[in-house]
C-alpha cells in the first residue's frame, strides 16, 4: 500500500420518519451531492462508487442499486453494491477504503439511503432473514432476537431495565444537540418506563426509530490529498468478523460465543485496533459511535470495543463515563437508538466519528477528540465491521 | 404542492426443499412425536436443530441422538406488540436446551399467564425446567411442538 486513505467529504440527510418530498433515488442523490460539495469535487472526480444498500424489501424495490446508479452518477464508473444487513454502511466504507488502499483508485464515493418509514412491515421483512427450514415459523425479528440477548445479559451480569433506560436518556439528550438526528426530544427514566413493552424487556423507548434519509462519503489516497493540499481525516484501522448463524448455538453447553455478548465484535475490534496500533483503547480512544439499535446492545458493544470489562458497562454508564463530557463519549450523535435508516446507519457511525476527530461535529462535539472508533452489526450477530478514524 | 404516494404489496410464493437431514428430523417429529439432534464430530456437541454439517469443520455431522422431551430455558422474550403477518400478541417464545442436546432450539412457551410482564418473565427465567408438548395433529413443522414450564 502506497500511503494512507483519507476521508475528504461527508454528506448526511437530516433524518426523519418520512421524506414524502423525495423518492428513494432523490434521497441517494441528496446525500451524494452533500458529500461532493463537502469534498469540493465534481462528479468527474469520482472513479468508483460503492453502493450501500441492505435488504431490498425495506425500500420495496428489487435490486434498488439499479435505480440508484443514476443517483450516484456511476455511469462509466466502477460500481459495487454491498449488503451485510445492519453492517452494510460500514462494509461499504471498508470496500471504498480497499479500492484506494489497493491502489486501484485515488478517489471513491460510497453512498446510499433508506426509507424504512415507507415499509409498513419492517419486522415482517426482517422475519424473512431466518431460514425457512427450522425457524421461519417462529415470530423472530430483530427486536425479539436482541431482547433475547438482553435476557441473557441481565442473567449473566445483572443489568436492569433502569440501566437500559439510562442509555436511552443519554442518547436522546445527545441527539437533541445533533440537527441530523431523527428522535431529538430529551426523555427521562420515568418516561422510558411508562412506554409500552414491545418485546420484554425492550420497551418502545428502548427501540430505534424507522428513519428515512441518506449518507455519502468520499475517500481518497494520501498522495491525492497531499498534492491538492486537501483537508482530511484518516482511516487507520479496518476490521471485519463474522459469527455462525444459529442463535441457539450461542447458549446451552460448550458454546464458543454467548448470545449475551458480542464476541465476534470484540474480535473485529481487535483486528482494527491492531492495524491502528491501539493497544489500550480506554487510553487511546477519545470518542465512539457504536451500532446499537436497542438500548441493551450498547452495553455489549462498549465491552466488545474494550472500553469496559465484560458486565461493567452499565455501572460505568451510570457514572457518566460514556456521555458527552465523560471519559469516552459513546454515540454523541444520539446513535442508532435515535436514527436508523438501515442501509446507511453503519456509514453514519463512521461519518460521525470522522466529524468528531475533524472537530466539525458542532453542538455534539466531543472536545479534543483525535481518535474515534465506529462499528456496525448485521444479521443476528453475523457480520461486524469496525473502523478507526484519526485526525 | 400536493405530494402523492403509491401503495403496493409483495406476495411471493416459494417451495423450499428441506434436504435430507431436516426431512428425517421432521418425519420423526410428525410420525412419532420425537425430537433428534445430530453430533458434531469435532466438538462432540449434539446440534439441535440437526444440521447436515459442522459449522466448525464443514465435515458431515455423525450420529442421530434422541433429545428431550425435558429441557431448560436458555433465553426468551414476551412479545406485546402486534406485527403484520406475525401472531397476535401477547406470546412468549425462546430457546430451550433439551436433555441430551448441547445447543438450544426455538419454540413457543405456553401455559404461562402473560398479562403481567414482570410476573411472566419470572416464570420463564433462564434455567427454568420445561417439558416439550406435541400437537395431536402434526404436519412436520416446528409448530408441532412447544414448551411448558414443569
Amino acid at each position: 500500500m502506497s500511503g494512507r486513505v483519507g476521508i475528504i467529504g461527508i454528506g448526511q440527510s437530516a433524518f426523519r420518519s418520512r421524506r414524502d418530498d423525495a423518492s428513494y433515488p432523490d434521497l441517494v442523490r441528496e446525500a451524494t451531492t452533500l458529500a461532493l460539495n463537502d469534498a469540493k469535487l465534481d462528479l468527474d472526480g469520482i472513479e468508483a462508487v460503492v453502493y450501500s444498500l441492505s435488504p431490498d424489501a425495506m425500500v420495496g424495490i428489487g435490486n434498488a442499486e439499479r435505480v440508484g446508479v443514476d443517483a450516484v452518477g456511476a455511469r462509466n464508473k466502477r460500481f459495487l453494491r454491498i449488503n451485510t444487513g445492519g453492517a452494510t454502511g460500514i462494509s461499504s466504507v471498508a470496500a471504498a477504503y480497499y479500492h484506494v488502499a489497493a491502489g486501484a483508485c485515488d478517489v471513491v464515493l460510497t453512498a446510499g439511503a433508506d426509507k424504512v418509514g415507507e415499509c409498513g412491515d419492517s419486522q415482517t421483512v426482517l422475519n424473512k432473514i431466518w431460514d425457512p427450514t427450522y425457524e421461519r415459523q417462529l415470530p423472530l425479528g430483530t427486536i425479539n432476537m436482541l431482547a433475547m440477548s438482553a435476557v441473557r445479559y441481565m442473567h449473566k451480569y445483572g443489568m436492569t431495565e433502569e440501566d437500559m433506560a439510562r442509555v436511552v436518556v443519554k442518547n436522546r439528550s445527545q441527539a437533541a444537540k445533533n440537527p441530523n438526528a431523527h428522535l431529538r426530544r430529551e426523555t427521562t427514566i420515568e418516561e422510558v418506563f411508562a412506554s409500552r413493552y414491545i418485546s420484554w424487556p425492550i420497551k418502545l423507548f428502548d427501540c430505534c426509530p424507522q428513519s428515512s434519509g441518506g449518507c455519502a462519503m468520499v475517500l481518497a489516497s494520501e498522495s491525492y490529498i497531499k498534492e491538492r493540499n486537501l483537508d482530511a481525516v484518516w482511516i487507520t484501522g479496518v476490521g471485519h468478523c463474522s459469527e455462525t448463524y444459529y442463535i441457539g448455538d450461542r447458549m446451552g453447553t460448550g458454546f464458543t460465543a454467548d448470545h449475551a455478548d458480542a464476541y465476534a465484535l470484540s474480535r473485529c475490534f481487535a483486528r482494527s485496533y491492531k492495524m491502528a496500533g491501539i493497544t489500550e483503547p480506554r487510553k487511546q480512544v477519545h470518542v465512539a459511535e457504536l451500532y446499537a439499535p436497542f438500548s441493551n446492545t450498547e452495553f455489549h458493544s462498549i465491552e466488545a470495543a474494550g472500553l469496559a470489562d465484560p458486565g461493567q458497562a452499565p455501572a460505568m454508564l451510570r457514572e457518566g463515563d460514556f456521555q458527552l463530557g465523560g471519559a469516552i463519549p459513546v454515540n454523541a450523535s444520539g446513535g442508532v437508538l435515535c436514527t436508523n435508516a438501515i442501509a446507511v446507519t453503519a456509514m453514519v457511525r463512521v461519518a460521525e466519528v470522522a466529524l468528531q476527530v475533524w472537530g466539525r461535529a458542532g453542538g455534539h462535539q466531543a472536545q479534543g477528540a483525535r481518535v474515534g472508533i465506529a462499528s456496525g452489526n448485521g444479521g443476528d450477530h453475523q457480520f461486524f465491521g469496525t473502523i478507526v478514524v484519526e485526525a | 404542492m400536493e405530494l402523492l404516494k403509491r401503495q403496493e404489496t409483495w406476495n411471493i410464493t416459494y417451495t423450499h426443499a428441506l434436504g435430507e437431514t431436516a426431512s428425517w428430523f421432521f418425519v420423526q417429529l410428525r410420525d412419532h412425536a420425537k425430537l433428534y439432534g445430530k453430533r458434531d464430530a469435532k466438538s462432540g456437541r449434539v446440534l439441535v436443530p440437526p444440521r447436515a454439517f459442522s459449522d466448525q469443520t464443514l465435515e458431515p455431522t455423525t450420529d442421530w441422538v434422541e433429545v428431550g422431551p425435558g429441557g431448560k430455558i436458555e433465553t426468551f422474550s414476551i412479545v406485546y406488540e402486534e406485527f403484520n403477518g406475525l401472531p397476535p400478541p401477547p406470546y412468549a417464545f425462546g430457546y430451550v436446551q433439551l436433555d441430551n442436546a448441547d445447543t438450544a432450539i426455538g419454540g413457543f412457551f405456553k401455559g404461562v399467564d402473560l398479562t403481567d410482564p414482570k410476573a411472566a418473565s419470572e416464570k420463564l427465567r433462564i434455567g427454568t425446567r420445561v417439558v416439550t408438548k406435541f400437537a395431536e395433529k402434526r404436519t412436520g413443522d416446528v409448530l408441532d411442538f412447544w414448551f411448558e414450564p414443569v
